[in-house]
Order: C-alpha cells, then structure tokens, then sequence
C-alpha cells in the first residue's frame, strides 16, 4: 500500500521524522511525497529498505545521508542531492545540480537528465551514472566508486584524483590535475556493463573511455609542484 | 705602533642566522616547511592583560567559603539537547591519524573526569574516543572522511569547520608516514600517500548555503543536536556575524596561536589574527545581533591557565578549548624524551614535527610502538588534573573580582600592560583610561 503526504500540509520536520522512523520489516514499505515544490532537505537520513517518489522537483540535499531507501524524483532536484549516500538508490528523473552525490560512500545514484559541475567531488564509493552530460570540476578529489557519464564532461574532469574510476561515453573538455585516460580492461567492462544495466541506460559498455588517476601527485615531488 | 680597531662581525636582524638556515633549507629541499603546533612568534596575547581585583569599590568573594559556579550550556538557541559542561574548558578538535588511538582515549578519559566535551577531528569517529568521552562532539569537516549519518547521530553535538586559527583558509594535511592501514581505511585512501583535504566544503559555498546544510543535518538528527560552527580568527565580526546569519547554535573561534597537526610554517606564523585581537570583534557581533549568550562563543588559540580562560571570559568567551596545552598535559614535548628530541634534532618544547609521527611521547604517531609508551588511563588522569587546576584559577581570580559565576567577568575587571594590547581586548592601558582608537583618538 502506497501512503501519500502532502508538503503542502504536512511540514519538512514530520515528513522527515515519518521517513525516517520506519524500519525494516514494517508492512509500509511506499511512500508517495506531493507538492515538494523545491524544499530542501526531503527524505534525508533515511534508513530503511523503502521505496520513496517525490512527485515534482526538489531543492538541496535531497535524500542526503541515505542508507537502503530507494528515493525517486519525477522531476529535477537542487544542489548536493544524495550527498555523503551510504547505500540504497537514488534516481532522477530530470537535472541534477551542482555537487550531485558529494561524498557519497555507497549505493547507486542515476541522474536520467544532465548534472551539473561538481558532480561526485570527494566521492567515497559511490557509483554514480549520469544519462546525460556532466559540468566542470567534477570528480574533484574523487576517492573510490564509479562515475558513469553517457553524454559529455565538462573541464577538469577528474581533477587531484585519487583512486575513482571515470567512464565517459562522450566528449571530455579537459582533464584536471593527475587525470589520464587509461586502458578499459575486462574487468572494467563487466562494472560498466553492471551499472548501465541497473541504472537502465541504452548504451554498451565498449563505447566509453576510460579515465583514472596517474597517481603522480600521491607523493609531494618538486617536479610536479607546478601541476597543482 | 698603535693597532686600529677592528669592526665588530655584526649580524644582521632582517638575514638573521635562522632565516638564513630557512633559505638554505628551501635551497637544498625544493619545498616548504611543513610543521605541527602554532604560531610561534610573539604576539599580543592574554599575558599582556591584568585584572584589577576587588578593593574598596568592588567587594571580592570569600575564597573557599563563596561559591563560584563555572558551568556552561553550549547550544540553547536551537538544539532540544543542549551540552552541559561543569567546567567552562573543553577539548578541541584533533584528528585520528594526527593523533594515536591512545591518545584520543586519553583525551575523551580526562575530558569526561572533568565534566567536559571532546571533539573528533579530520579522520572521523573512533570507537576509542567515543567510548570514553561523555560528551562527543563530532567534526563535520570539508573533506567528510570516514563521515557517516550512524556516527553523526552517536554524537552530542556537530561542529561544521569553515577554519583554524593556525591556517584559515587552508584544508588538512597528513603525510604518507602517518597513513596507516587503519587511518586510510577510515578515510578510504591508498595506505601512504600524502593526504591533502579540502579547504572549502564540498557541497556548500557562503553563508545562504551553509543554512541550508545546517538544515539537512538538522533534520537527519532530529534537531537534537548543537550545532557549533568553527571559524579561524580571520574577520571575526562579519564570520560571526554570518555563522549566526547560517543558524548555528555556537561559534568556535580560533586564533592565530592555535595549534594544527600539520601544515605550512609560513602559513601558521603569517595568516590569521591573534586570539586576542578576535574575542571583542566576535563579541561585538553577538551584542549587536541581540545574540550575545544566545549563540555561545567559544574561543581557543594558546590558552594555557586559568588566567588565559579567566580573561577570555571577561572579553565575553562562554567557554575555551584547548588542543596543544590539552597534548602537553598527556606528555607532548615532556623532558623526560630529551635524548630521543636531540636525536630528531630538536629539544624538549621545540617539537614540532607532529606530521612525521615519530613523536618520541608517543601522542602524534600512528607507529605502535610509539603509541604504546602512552598509557591512556594515566594521560587521562594527568589531563583532568590539569583542567580542575586552570579551573580553580579561573574561579581564583573571579571570586577577586567579586563575581559568583565566571561568566560574570567583564571587560571592566581587566587593564592591559601594552597600548597594542589595550586597542586589541578594547581594555584600557593601565595607570590610565585609554583605549587606543576609542572616544575619537
Ligand atoms: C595535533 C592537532 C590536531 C588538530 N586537528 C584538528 C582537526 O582535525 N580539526 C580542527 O578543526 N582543528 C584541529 N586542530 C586545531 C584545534 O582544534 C584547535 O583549534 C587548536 O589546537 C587550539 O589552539 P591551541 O592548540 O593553542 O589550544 C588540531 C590541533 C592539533 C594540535
């Protein structure tokens, strides 16, 4: 049974504290969010495998912190959506603003639309797939996880890079600090043709580009001082 | 025939022979010194500042019959679980990986005897110090390292560093020698490489956002939680201004003297103002915001005795932190390692090479062996002697000026011994009743 609430009568703060009291193993399991009407925080701290679709567009940081939920947007969402993501999936299915999936240590976060700068700066082990193209500066500092752009990338893709891997189907302005393009091996395959699958992209494993860290600035060495 | 005399080999004070060893050093390396601790070269500071007493006009306290109370409430505007601490001292935020698991537990152990907090640091929560401090309170930091909504709800309150007093501006540091299997684990980095956090949130820019982020963890931890903001001493008036603006519940503010783990010497000796230049301009915000004891301050950078809390009070602090003082009272830079100092070179006080971790006391070292020569129970009892003593100094000096709280110690209970001192606290200088750059000159 699908439960509906309305922002447009129930505040942030209890919709909030609903979501989040519900613990595995409840009957409840889908919950249906009307008018979010660009509010910020929705569906953050989450931590039960339920199934959450927000109906309309969000503000910042929605389903920040999430664990287990499934949380689906109909429409676009504001800056940092899913940042510092545990687990669970979060998809949307217009844009994405800057700082998309910030920090994220885990779980699954589709951007059906494009996603703008930023997008997985500082990611933790996040795998994150953008169906569309991608704005400057994205993967700053990216540590662990995926990040799987279908369209285009902007400047500084990949930018002090650490040990993230970076698929990009399309075309990539410019590569950041420490970022190369690197051999796509079998093994990088099989993630790629993985999270295409479960995020439902039309696209085959073998069209993308692989890129990852050169590992040259991991270790202070004065001849590299000037690519900083 | 008579022998003229000769010039004396005269030094110079701009090439003086430690620049000099600085120039060569950079010749020979090719990179900056990279250092622990903070500034080191003099600035106006707490010492430049004297309470007056109680004579004939102010009528002291009776000094171990009166009470003076010292307890602190952090967090009253917004969070429904404010922290309460019996002592107006807490412990500041330093990360694992800069310093041992030990230490840490040492740290949260001493805190906890005194009734008072400790803070994690870059690096995330460890068992050790959550288990063995009270009250926790937990970094939110740009580079959110090991950051998890579990650990944030574990805490008692949150703390958003924007900045430290010894580099604002700048992001963290730990060097390769110190990224253990464990450290990098909790920070999923390659083990050994040279770690360089961010200095700008990730998700985050200006004070519009950062409401908006106070919000979400808000939110996820059920409005609960305090949520202080840390600051380095940069602009001290609009960064309080704007953290009360952002909503926080506390500013952190730290001044230039105060101590870092690792980063830059030019950095730590020449950006930032001194934490007594900072105090009155943040105070100022507060009173002008109709804020002052609704957010509370707390304010840190080179406080090491009860005199140093006493005055940061009268200037209009709620409660100090301690973060070096805090070391040397577990052992930090302790003679009894003189031999092993000189064999790095260095000697007892002037240890400053935290970020190599080959700490000889065994603080800020990831190396086990080192770290065992700390026993955390002993260091913790060493800690909470510590803190009850700057404590009873504290009320010392406010029960001589008259006062049953130490909260109730003003800016009119103290004179400054330097004109530089008097503009800064906004004192008089004493034997006088000016204050540079107040009633028009
Ligand atoms: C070893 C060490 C590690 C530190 N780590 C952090 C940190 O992780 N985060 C932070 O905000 N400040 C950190 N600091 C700064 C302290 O929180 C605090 O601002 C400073 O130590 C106060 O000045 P004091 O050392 O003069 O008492 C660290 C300081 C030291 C000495």
């Amino acid at each position: 049974m699908m439960q509906t609430i309305d922002m447009a009568t129930t505040p942030l703060r209890d919709l909030n504290a609903l979501l989040q009291s519900q613990a595995e193993g409840n009957n409840q399991i889908q919950f249906s969010i009307e008018n979010p009407k660009g509010s910020h925080a929705v569906a953050v701290g989450l931590d039960a495998p339920i199934e959450v679709t927000v109906n309309g567009s969000t503000g910042y940081y929605l389903a920040g912190m999430n664990k287990q939920a499934t949380v689906r947007v109909t429409g676009h969402t504001g800056p940092g959506v899913a940042e510092n993501m545990m687990s669970g999936t979060v998809i949307i299915e217009g844009d994405a603003s800057q700082y998309a999936g910030a920090t994220g240590h885990g779980g699954l976060l589709v951007i059906k639309g494009n996603a703008s700068s930023r997008c997985g700066i500082s990611m933790k082990g996040i795998d994150i797939v953008v169906h569309g193209n991608i704005g400057h500066m994205s993967a700053f500092m990216a540590q662990k996880g995926n990040l799987v752009v279908l369209g285009d990338a902007g400047d500084a893709l990949g930018d002090s890079l650490y040990e993230a891997r970076l698929f990009v189907r399309g075309s990539v302005k410019s590569l950041g600090a420490d970022c190369i393009e690197k051999e796509m091996r079998p093994e990088h395959i099989e993630i790629l043709k993985d999270l295409l699958e479960r995020s439902g992209a039309d696209a085959s494993p073998e069209q993308f580009k692989r890129y990852g860290s050169a590992r040259k600035l991991y270790n202070f060495n004065i001849d590299h001082a000037g690519e900083y | 025939m008579e022998k003229t005399p000769n010039t004396v080999p005269r030094q110079s004070w701009t090439f003086s022979n430690e620049v000099n060893a600085e120039i060569r050093r950079a010749a020979a390396t090719g990179i900056y010194d990279i250092r622990g601790g903070g500034a080191k070269r003099r600035v106006p500071h707490f010492d430049d500042l004297l309470f007056l007493g109680a004579s004939m006009s102010r009528y002291p306290l009776e000094g171990y019959r009166e009470k003076c109370e010292t307890s602190v409430k952090l967090g009253t505007r917004f969070a429904k679980k404010p922290i309460e601490l019996k002592i107006p001292i807490t412990i500041a935020g330093m990360s694992f990986g800069a310093l041992s698991g030990p230490a840490k537990e040492a740290l949260g152990r001493g805190a906890t005897l005194a009734g008072t907090s400790t803070t994690t640091g870059d690096g995330g929560m460890t068992p050790e110090e959550r288990g063995h401090s009270e009250m926790l309170v937990y970094q939110y930091l740009p580079s959110r390292y090991g950051m998890n909504p579990d650990d944030l709800r574990r805490a008692d309150a949150i703390e958003i560093v924007v900045g430290q007093g010894a580099k604002p501006g700048g992001g963290g540091m730990l060097l390769g020698q110190k990224i253990t299997e464990r450290v990098a684990g909790m920070r999923d980095l390659p083990v050994g490489i040279d770690q360089r956090s961010a200095c700008r949130h990730p998700d985050w820019t200006g004070p519009d956002d950062l409401e908006i982020k106070i919000l979400e963890l808000r939110e996820i931890t059920g409005w609960e939680k305090p949520i202080y903001l840390k600051i380095g001493g940069a602009r001290p008036y609009y960064d309080t201004a704007l953290a009360v603006k952002a909503g926080a519940d506390v500013v952190v503010l730290d001044g230039m003297q105060g101590g870092t783990a690792a980063t830059q010497d030019v950095f730590i000796e020449h950006v930032g103002q001194p934490t007594l230049a900072c105090i009155r301009p943040a105070v100022k915000a507060l009173q002008d915001l109709g804020m002052h004891r609704e957010v509370q301050l707390v304010v840190s950078g080179g406080i090491r005795n009860g005199a140093d809390v006493a005055k940061a009070l009268a200037l209009g602090a709620d409660a100090v932190s301690i973060g070096t003082a805090a070391l040397v009272a577990l052992g930090d830079n302790d003679p009894r390692w003189e031999e092993e100092y000189q064999k790095l070179g260095t000697t007892t006080g002037a240890y400053d090479d935290w970020h190599e971790g080959r700490d000889p006391a065994g603080i800020t070292t990831q190396d086990p062996e080192l770290a065992a020569r700390l026993d955390p129970v002993k260091a913790g009892q060493r800690l909470r002697n510590y803190l009850s003593v700057m404590t009873l100094e504290c009320q010392t000096i406010a029960r001589a000026c008259g006062k049953s709280h130490v909260h109730n110690l003003e800016p009119e209970d103290l004179c400054a011994l330097t004109i530089e001192a008097s503009a800064m606290a906004g004192v008089p200088l004493a034997g006088t009743n000016w204050i540079p750059g107040q009633g028009g000159f």
